[in-house]
């Protein structure tokens, strides 16, 4: 344990998170779909009762107490993003929806005059559609050409091909940190030097690795790092995109609208700097509140435990794995979240997750939003268990029993 | 099995799950189709012999869990021999028994136990991928377009 952090006791922890003693289908709830969302500890919920209950008001507008509370405590979360991402600065924080919007704003604003016909952008294989889709868009709107870097068979991404794709044409690159299927966790590092050695600008998306180990944007020196609050115990419909402040200041504005001007007049309009350069209208503010509350209850523990104990859980599904016949498990990094994604011949991930959940076990069965991934490994879909810190080995153990026996079951 | 799952997972469905019928390609086939379910990634390819406004024959391939291949599988069985009009008018009766809290009666028999997915939400998608392939290629059929298309039950 380090110095001035609570001491990792699990029981203590789940006692933080009333959902977490939920029964489902009349048996105790054992969630494991927290790369789809995770939970709330109480002082997140309590914190977006506060709010409501006694400080609700609009931001940055009013002059009257509450809306100057309630800007005090959305500017403190801004405050507490960047220290918890080490961002220079919290005018590098923007607040959006989530992920997908942070990745959204920012292939809208590559594409408008910076991306070029016959420019090239790198993503990988293993990306959430949210780091695809919006990037096939602006090669519609620009000309540009989507380029992939290939993983192998193990699920990791291939970075003497990645070295290769990274060439003269390449004008932006868009990585994800941790594979939401695969937990994979890719050697970005090595990737942002390679592509800044070419002048490339590089976005990562941290949706996966945020709630599970320490990020320093400016160590990893990465352009854009974009996550959702959802994902680490925050509420739904917030999101973070951090961006250095030279690409903030010339990167166009998604949405127009209140908030994010200096002035306005029907010749002309001049804009805020940033971050409310990009964040037009009222934004989520219980939602951004409820965020800052999320990532003072995470900084409480230190990532070292987090992680030791996350790798005690992702060892022991690997030891259950190991002797689980007839399955294909999708995804073996050297270096991965404790995320596990398996197809078994016998029961389709859909009727698993069906089967399961009448055990009380929330698990994800699909395609993950990885389609590709999906095609890349010739299955049609997978269960995806994924773990957080909450989670105990008692409920992996369960998991796998459980596992067996409906199988078994429903053979 | 957790009892509250038998009526999901009721014998029938389970041994056409595991052992779709008519699950190959009939050849010659006039028609085929592709349905796809984007939220989970099942996918099958429905085929059919049309001559004369009649099914002569009917076929399906594809991937997904038992729910989504038994359907299929069951369909596929009751529609042979179907005129175009009748299969229509099963497929309205089963769209509407499966959608409809108050419509739980089917005419044929061996479909109802399909009915049994309405206490399971989210799987209702699941038993209604073959319809829907079906009914958007018996569509095409009727304005005669080319059916090469892929459907979605998005």
């Amino acid at each position: 344990m380090q110095p001035n952090k609570r001491a990792f006791d699990i029981a203590n922890i789940r006692a933080d998170f009333p959902l977490l003693a939920q029964h489902v289908h009349g048996k105790p709830l054992i969630y494991l779909d927290n790369a789809a969302t995770t939970q709330k500890p109480q002082i997140v919920i309590d914190t977006l009762q506060t709010f409501y209950s006694r400080y609700n008001a609009n931001v940055h507008r009013g002059l009257h107490a509450l809306s100057e509370q309630a800007t005090a405590a959305v500017e403190h979360t801004r405050q507490c993003i960047a220290q918890f991402i080490h961002a220079p600065s919290a005018n590098d924080i923007v607040f959006t929806s989530g992920c997908t919007a942070s990745l959204n704003i920012l292939a809208l604003a590559f594409s408008q005059g910076y991306l070029r016909a016959g420019d090239e952008i790198l993503i990988s294989a293993m990306e959430h559609h949210a780091n695809i889709v919006p990037w096939q868009m602006a090669c519609q709107r620009s000309g540009a050409v989507l380029k992939v870097i290939p993983i192998n068979d193990d699920g990791e991404l291939d970075t003497a091909q990645a070295l290769t794709l990274i060439t003269e044409k390449t004008r932006v690159m868009s990585l994800v940190q941790v594979s939401n299927t695969l937990g994979s966790i890719n050697p970005i590092k090595t990737l942002i030097a390679a592509a800044h050695a070419h002048n490339i600008p590089v976005i990562i998306d941290g949706a996966q690795a945020v709630a599970h180990m320490p990020v320093d944007v400016q160590d990893l020196d990465c352009d854009f790092y974009v996550f959702s609050g959802h994902k680490i115990f925050g509420p739904t419909g917030t999101g973070v995109l951090y961006g250095k402040s030279h690409w903030l200041e010339q990167l166009p504005p998604a949405f127009g609208g209140g908030d994010m001007i200096e002035t306005v007049s029907f010749e002309r309009t001049t804009y805020a700097k940033p971050p409310h350069k990009f964040e037009a209208g009222t934004p989520n503010i219980a939602g951004i509140i409820g965020l800052g509350a999320a990532v003072d209850y995470l900084q409480q523990f230190s990532f070292a435990d987090i992680d030791k104990h996350e790798q005690q859980l992702l060892a022991r599904a690997n030891h259950w794995l190991a002797q689980t016949e007839n399955l294909q498990l999708i995804g073996n990094s050297r270096h991965k979240a404790p995320v596990i994604s398996f197809y078994c011949d016998d029961v389709h991930p859909h009727d698993l997750s069906t089967l399961l959940d009448y055990e009380g076990i929330a698990i994800r069965a699909g395609h993950h939003c990885t389609m590709p991934l999906m095609q890349r490994f010739k299955v049609p879909a997978t269960v995806r268990a994924s773990m957080s810190f909450y989670n105990t080995l008692e409920e992996v153990d369960v998991f796998f029993a459980k596992l067996a026996q409906v199988r078994q079951q429903f053979q | 099995m957790n009892p509250d799952l038998r009526a999901l997972y009721q014998e029938t469905i389970l041994d056409h799950g595991k052992h779709p019928r008519c699950f190959k390609i009939i050849e010659p086939h006039t028609h085929a189709k592709q349905g796809f379910n984007p939220v989970c990634g099942d996918q099958l390819t429905l085929y059919l012999d049309v001559r004369d406004e009649q099914i002569h024959d009917i076929s399906f391939q594809g991937k997904g869990c038992a729910i989504s291949m038994a359907s299929a599988s069951m369909m596929s069985q009751a529609l042979k021999g179907f005129s175009i009009a009748q299969a229509e008018q099963l497929f309205q009766q089963f769209h509407s028994a499966m959608t409809d809290a108050n419509v739980n009666e089917l005419p044929h028999p061996k479909l109802k136990v399909l009915l049994g997915v309405k206490g399971y939400p989210n799987r209702v998608k699941c038993a209604t991928l073959g319809w829907q392939t079906l009914e958007s290629l018996l569509k095409s059929i009727k304005d005669n377009h080319a059916t090469t298309d892929v459907i979605s039950t998005e």
